[in-house]
């Protein structure tokens, strides 16, 4: 063993209450560090789950347009303007072509037509507003997995039942609905239409769950008296999620219609995520840049103990970077096994977190093994510890020992 | 430039500044021979551990010229100095001796083991050797602090001659030993610089000490007042 790893291998063993006081501290930190970050993908992951339960990937739809001034001279000195929407319908033309090509593109999965239309549920006196969504179900299902969510009734049963709905939980519970009932809607535009209760859905979201129902395509084009090519949005999914936001802007090129991609369309929620973020990864990183201080404050004393010991290596040869590594070699080793029973404490921590269960819409506790949060977390406590000991350390190095000396 | 002198100061000057400017050296110049036994000798307060320490090559802050084995020490940056320290000097100095840490053999091996000339096991022997002349083999185990002052020095002797040095600079350095023991050490010296060669260069207080060595040069307010043959 080198000489300077062994002075450093014998301060950490003769001072272990510090050395156990500075691994404590390291470990902490980590597992923290790691579980939070942890949770926090956990979280995310969740809340885009739900987000895709309700939203697709991409949406695309015909934009209301504000009409313009006719006259482009800004500089005209009396102009009277009054912009406003341009009359006209909100459909998308020809959507069974515009599909197709759609789907043609080598990163959408699954693309289905959609006809949104608000609704009253009536059962006799009771009323309760919501929204019922048009669809093909086999589509629908493929892109929001709306059978997984079934409660009673199946899905599919939409496909041969012309009249059929599924209706969310909380409105089949309002209504007091069971499988096979008749339920009636009255959409904005005045149609009344008798429907039956196919299947119940339960989504862990009680909005969907409370107004949400789906119907067949052709049902919600009735209910908004409109014949078969009526349709205001077509939905997207791609393979990967992350990529909306590219794939919708070339879609939008590619059809002429505006797109949104599940991000711009669940504002709310991101700007909640990313505030998750910004919070975990401020606590986070503070407990572990404490961590750090508590091992630069243990060395910083050690070094200072030490001073005696600094001034006789010099004094038989020592250089300063050897008495660098001899503090540096000391610190890494407390970051390192720090580190690792960080891990081990954070696996811990996970293990048995993912295991409680929270109920709503969270069902258990949303955290799991993120390989990427223990790299980072671990590469972040080695470089914090590295510096916690290179500071004293280049203190240590240069100490003058002939000023020791002389005292 | 003679063969035989291994150490030689020009013209050495060095000022303190702090709390007020005060010259603590004045114009030190002499030489010394391969395999010579030399005391320093003065007051309390005279300049010796001062000149020592930079005759020691640790004190790089002063005017003059310091060669040692025909080297021109002056100038030379902190990390040669430690690596000249390191194979051609040992030192044992006063009240500073060992890491309490460690055990006396440890302590000794240390210089060596940064050297790297030797195995680890060859430097436990050689290490074990020093101790048994100083006859401190049976504490070999022990750690350094739970030794007296007197054992330490002993150790600490032993820890000087691990790199078969060309100079053993002392400062003090039988100043913690009873009678006994400082026979013992500076028959050990004198051995040394008659049949290794070395080269010895002690402070002490004790003149019976200093008159039998070779020679003695004594000191006073920070110059060479007298230097004489034993
Ligand atoms: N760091 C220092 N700053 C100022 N004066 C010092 C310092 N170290 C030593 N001195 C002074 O230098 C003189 C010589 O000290 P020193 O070399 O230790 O003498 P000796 O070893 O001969 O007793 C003394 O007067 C002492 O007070
Ligand atoms: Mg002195």
């Amino acid at each position: 063993m080198n000489i300077n790893t062994d002075i450093a291998r014998t301060y950490l063993f003769s001072g272990k209450k510090m050395t156990a006081v500075a691994v404590l501290g390291v470990l902490l930190g980590m597992s923290i560090y790691i579980f939070m970050n942890s949770l926090l993908v956990g979280f995310d992951k969740a809340s885009d789950e739900n987000i895709f339960k309700n939203t697709p990937h991409i949406r695309l739809y015909n934009d209301d347009v504000i009409s313009k001034n006719l006259v482009s001279d800004t500089a005209a000195e009396y102009l009277i303007s009054n912009p406003k929407v341009v009359p006209k319908v909100n459909t998308i033309i020809n959507p069974n072509g515009i599909a197709e090509m759609v789907q043609q593109q080598k990163e959408v999965t699954v693309v289905t037509a959609q006809v949104n239309t608000s609704v009253f549920y009536n059962n006799g006196k009771t009323q309760v507003s919501g929204l019922s969504i048009g669809i093909k179900p086999d589509e629908a299902d493929m892109m929001y997995s709306i059978t997984s969510s079934m409660v009673e009734g199946k899905f599919e049963t939409l496909k041969s039942d012309p009249n059929g709905i599924v209706i969310g939980i909380g409105i089949a519970e309002k209504m007091n609905l069971v499988l096979g009932d008749n339920i009636n809607l009255t959409s904005q535009k005045g149609v009344t239409k008798n429907l039956r209760v196919a299947g119940i859905f339960r989504s862990f979201n009680s909005t969907a769950d409370d107004t949400k129902s789906y119907v067949n395509l052709y049902t919600a084009q009735q209910l908004l008296k409109e014949n078969n090519v009526y349709v205001t949005d077509i939905s997207v999914n791609v393979k990967d999620p992350y990529q909306a936001a590219a794939v919708a802007e070339k879609l939008s090129q590619l059809t002429g219609y505006k797109s949104e991609d599940w991000k711009e369309s669940n504002e709310s929620l991101m700007a909640l995520s990313k505030m998750r973020f910004i919070m975990i990864n401020f606590v986070s990183t503070a407990i572990m840049l404490i961590a750090g201080f508590g091992i630069y404050n243990i060395l910083n004393m050690t070094v200072s103990q030490k001073i005696n010991d600094i001034a006789i290596l010099k004094a038989i040869g020592f250089k300063g970077k050897d008495v660098i590594r001899i503090f540096v070699t000391q610190a890494l080793s407390i970051g390192l096994i720090g580190v690792v029973g960080g891990m081990l404490m954070a696996l811990l921590m996970i293990t048995l977190l993912k295991k409680v269960y929270i109920g709503g819409d969270i069902g258990y506790f949303p955290v799991d093994y993120e390989l990427q949060k223990f790299i980072q977390g671990v590469v972040m406590g080695l470089v914090i510890t590295f510096f916690a000991g290179y500071i004293p350390a280049r203190k240590a190095a240069k100490v003058d020992p002939v000023s020791i000396f002389r005292k | 430039m003679d063969k035989n002198i291994v150490l030689k100061t020009e013209n050495i000057d060095k000022y303190f500044y702090d709390p007020v400017e005060f010259q603590v050296l004045k114009n030190i110049g002499f030489e010394v021979e391969r395999g010579e036994f030399l005391t320093l000798i003065g007051k309390s307060g005279s300049g010796k551990s001062t000149l020592l320490y930079i005759l020691s090559t640790m004190d790089r802050d002063y005017n003059g010229n310091l060669v040692i084995d025909n080297e021109l020490i002056t100038g030379k940056s902190v990390d040669e100095l430690a690596a000249i320290r390191n194979e051609k000097i040992g030192f044992v100095f006063q009240f500073h001796y060992l890491l309490a840490e460690f055990t006396c053999l440890k302590n000794v091996m240390i210089p060596a083991l940064k050297l790297g000339k030797f195995s680890p096991k060859e430097i436990e022997e050689r290490a074990y050797e020093k101790l048994k002349m100083l006859g401190m083999e049976d504490q070999a185990l022990k750690p350094a602090n739970k030794l007296s002052g007197g054992q330490q020095q002993r150790v600490a002797i032993a820890r000087a001659l691990i790199n078969d040095p060309l100079i053993i600079m002392g400062d003090e350095p039988t100043g913690n030993l009873d009678s006994k023991n400082t026979d013992i050490v500076f028959d050990i010296f004198k051995d040394l610089t008659r049949s290794f060669g070395q080269t010895i260069i002690a402070v002490t207080h004790d003149d019976e000490f200093a008159q039998k060595s070779d020679r003695t040069i004594e000191m006073k307010d920070g110059s060479i007042i007298g230097g004489h043959t034993n």
